[in-house]
């Protein structure tokens, strides 16, 4: 079988398993809230001089993004990690499967959530008043940054999985990611930080420029750098992550 | 169809940092032959089974398996071996028949074929009923038959079972046994089976390997290692205790006093006569016996003579 | 304390979590960490809030959140014990809970104790980390008393919901329903500004809810301007009893498997 077709194969099991589980749909459905509880309890925050926007809804939409991005990650390291765990990647270990295929495989799944979640939030976003300052290209250029920075946190929770071997090691370890979220530009920009080391951390952090990319969209227009920052900084993640993953998978599935 | 080559393995040997897990194995598995790996937890047997599997590289030592290098030509030899591994390993949210698609692709059967191998196996291992059930409402039984299902998948020549009737009720161990022992007499499939059960060695096996702490201590034919151990025991508790010595006198005329239960008396027999001679004698003497019993030597007494302890295993199943 | 008293269950039970916690520190991080970092993110990341027009709030920005991180710890602390409960039941372990305790009350509250304890070590760690980032308190020690005695109702109140579920439930998956009403129970309160600042529906949903009032009341305590105390003391104590008739109620649906 061509490489092309195991990863088909493994995509349609990740897939087939991410959409049968009932849990899933609270992923969906947190961020949501999220979204429409600090949407609403930090509209205030737009009558700072020098908010970007009137609509705090615009602001933090694209949040929401990144965070149903990570809930999908979670779910396809958390999934890896049980494969490990139970001894399921032995069996394909056991069968010709490339690992190069196992892994883009495993990408399946999480990219099939995000997508979901993705056009799912959109929606919402629309239904409650935000207008895309790039238009429906904008809308679609948003999508598909979304998939991935979605990609490449998925990556991150498939190296996890691979260097713990453990579903529940990967969920214990997500945090650390969500910590990425919170030191970042989400709530406010980065201008109208007050706390300076905190302004600094954000600054560092890429994932302040993913969502500053995706922010862009809503509520600038077509901002080039803005978008090289959140496409690049994006696909550098999947990169790395990918990479890793690759070594830990050699470890992992040792078979000669 | 037989395959050309079995299994064969010289010292081989596994090391997990400072654990000798297995410590110089040599084997040969002809084939078509069912060959039983006995041994307590911990042995080794599943470290000599991921080995010839080529999912753990040894640390030193050969192995083939099916004609092929486990080190050397691993791609070959997994074409070549079905496994059935100690976890089921199977995905709660897939369903049977969906178990056996994934499967058959990854081995690259495509298409009606897919489709007719998935509707033949589930028939074979009783599945059809819930091939589209998933996963997550089989019961134990039911995992270890579409794991045997999927191991057989792409008609691999040779199939490793690793504890395959674990935690099964008799029932579900009975078919098991009767379709391994299909394999190997109709479609002459070699079987490489790791147990901690002395019966399903006995009852499967054509010969029997016996591993503890990493090295093979005995091998040969079921029988012919229960005969190594020695003849069978003849033990007997009188109606009446006050009749024992005079049923020991009878007992001694066909072999040595042995260890008996208490308030009973054992004999290993030693050819001068057999259970027959004895009921007849103790009829002549008019002696009533309340319990009489034949122990024949079991792979337990063969672990223990060799090893100088029972199988783990066997112990929690008699509990 | 007799044998087989409730005491003696409750203090048996909160020795074997405290164990557990003991011998796998791993279990320490998510309850520790997840406070940490909203503390961090909303005192760190939102402290120019205080600058919008009407924010009136003695204290500094950073006990604002404070108190609602603490809270919010209280909270979760209890729910965590609430999943900890729910894989007793997955892996039998409470059935043998049940059999063994002669007075069954005493396993919730061996739960509350294990439940308190473990948050303790959280709201030490959160204090130390508030206090190192220049907090300003403006409150006296029983302002102070005050405040963390608020927190201890309301990690009650999140073990009690949480065990509610888990006892009817049985199964960790039942953890989003532990964990989304408290959740929903403590963002729609006025987390980043004050009451007078939130606007449309979460402005009339926050006045509904009871947290609201143990967050004016807590910000009171620590800026030394006690708000509404009688109120909010009332409010968690009526979520406590009510929640215990809830927790209670899980426990006789328990009884019914064993």
């Amino acid at each position: 079988m061509t490489t092309a077709g195991e990863v088909a194969v493994i995509a349609w099991r990740s897939i087939r398993r991410t959409l049968r589980q009932p849990a899933n749909a609270i992923v969906l459905v947190f961020p949501l809230m999220l979204m429409a509880v600090n949407s609403n309890g930090l509209k205030a925050a737009t009558h700072l001089p020098g908010f970007p926007t009137d609509s705090f809804l615009s602001f933090f939409l694209p949040f929401t993004f990144i965070q149903g991005a990570l809930f999908a990650a979670s779910t396809a390291g958390t999934e890896l990690g049980r494969d490990i765990d139970t001894g399921f990647l032995n069996r394909l270990a056991l069968t010709p499967l490339r690992g190069s295929a196992l892994l883009a495989g495993q990408l399946g799944g999480a990219l099939a959530q995000t997508l979901i979640q993705a056009l799912v939030y959109l929606g919402v976003g629309l239904a409650f008043g935000v207008r895309f300052a790039a238009g429906v290209p904008g809308m679609a250029t948003l999508v598909l940054l979304a998939l991935c920075i979605g990609a490449g946190f998925a990556s991150a929770g498939i190296w996890m999985a691979l260097r713990t071997g453990s579903g529940e090691a990967v969920q214990s370890q997500f945090p650390v990611l969500f910590f990425l979220l919170f030191i970042s530009s989400m709530n406010l920009p980065r201008n109208l930080i007050e706390v300076h080391w905190f302004r600094v951390a954000a600054t560092l952090n890429p994932v302040s420029y993913m969502i500053e990319g995706m922010r862009s969209l809503v509520i600038e227009g077509w901002n080039g750098e803005a978008l090289a920052l959140g496409f690049g900084l994006s696909i550098a993640f999947v990169l790395v992550a990918m990479t890793a993953s690759t070594f830990a998978l050699r470890k992992r599935m040792a078979r000669t | 169809m037989a395959a050309a080559h079995g299994i064969e393995a010289q010292s081989l040997v596994r090391v997990f940092k400072n654990v000798r897990a297995v410590q110089g194995i040599d084997l040969t598995v002809a084939p078509g032959e069912i060959y039983g790996f006995l041994g307590p937890n911990g042995a080794g047997k599943s470290t000599t089974v991921h080995m010839l599997t080529t999912l753990l590289p040894p640390t030193s030592g050969t192995a083939s398996v099916a004609g092929f290098d486990v080190v050397k030509d691993g791609p070959k030899v997994r074409a070549a071996i079905g496994a059935a591994l100690q976890e089921a390993a199977l995905d709660p949210w897939l369903t049977g028949r969906e178990h056996v698609r994934l499967q058959s692709a990854l081995h690259g059967i495509r298409g009606r074929e897919q489709a007719e191998r998935a509707d033949e196996l589930l028939t074979r291992v009783g599945l059809t009923h819930a091939a589209d059930r998933k996963v997550q409402t089989y019961s134990g039984g039911m995992k270890r038959r579409l794991d045997l299902a999927l191991a057989l998948v792409h008609r691999p020549t040779i199939l490793f079972l690793d504890e395959p009737t674990t935690g099964l009720d008799p029932q579900s161990r009975s078919a098991l046994w009767m379709e391994v022992a299909r394999l190997a007499r109709e479609d002459g499939v070699t079987v490489f089976l790791t147990t901690q059960y002395l019966e399903e060695a006995d009852v499967l096996a054509n010969r029997v390997g016996i591993i503890d702490h990493g090295r093979i201590v005995a091998e040969g034919t079921p029988d012919a290692l229960k005969a190594q151990i020695g003849r069978p025991t003849v033990e007997a508790a009188p109606s009446q205790a006050a009749e024992l010595g005079a049923l020991a006198a009878v007992l001694e005329r066909f072999g040595e006093q042995t260890e008996a239960a208490p308030g009973a008396v054992a004999v290993r027999l030693d050819g001068n006569g057999d259970l027959a001679d004895v009921v007849r004698a103790l009829d002549a003497e008019g002696l009533r016996v309340e319990n009489l019993q034949l122990h024949a030597p079991s792979l337990d007494d063969v672990f223990l003579a060799k090893t100088g302890h029972r199988l783990e295993g066997d112990e929690q199943v008699e509990a | 304390m007799s044998r087989g008293s409730v005491l003696s269950v409750a203090f048996a039970l909160a020795w074997r979590q405290l164990t557990i916690l003991r011998k796998n520190p791993s279990l320490f991080v998510p309850p520790m960490l997840f406070p940490l970092m909203s503390f961090t993110a909303f005192a760190g990341g939102l402290s120019r809030l205080r600058h919008v027009p009407g924010f009136e709030f003695r204290g500094g920005y950073t006990a604002f959140q404070f108190v609602f991180v603490l809270l919010q710890s209280a909270a979760f602390g209890g729910v965590f014990t609430g999943f900890g409960i729910a894989r007793d039941f997955e892996r039998g372990f409470a059935r043998r809970l049940l059999i063994a305790a002669q007075r069954r009350s005493g396993l919730l509250l061996g739960y509350a104790f294990a439940a308190l304890a473990r948050w303790s070590l959280v709201a030490v760690m959160l204090t130390l980390v508030a206090l190192a980032a220049h907090m300003q308190i403006g409150g006296n020690g029983i302002d102070l008393f005050g405040l963390f005695a608020l927190a201890v109702l309301f990690n009650l109140v999140g073990l009690l919901w949480a065990c509610g579920i888990a006892m009817r439930f049985r199964s960790v998956q039942a953890g989003p329903l532990m964990q989304t009403p408290i959740f929903a129970l403590l963002f729609l309160a006025p987390v980043y500004v004050p009451l007078p600042l939130l606007e449309g529906w979460i402005h009339a949903a926050a006045k509904l809810n009871p947290v609201t009032y143990l967050l004016a009341a807590g910000r009171g305590f620590i800026s030394g301007d006690p708000t509404d105390v009688a109120l909010a003391f009332g409010v968690a104590v009526a979520l406590a009893l009510a929640l215990s008739v809830w927790a209670l109620r899980g426990l006789k649906r328990a009884e019914q498997i064993v």
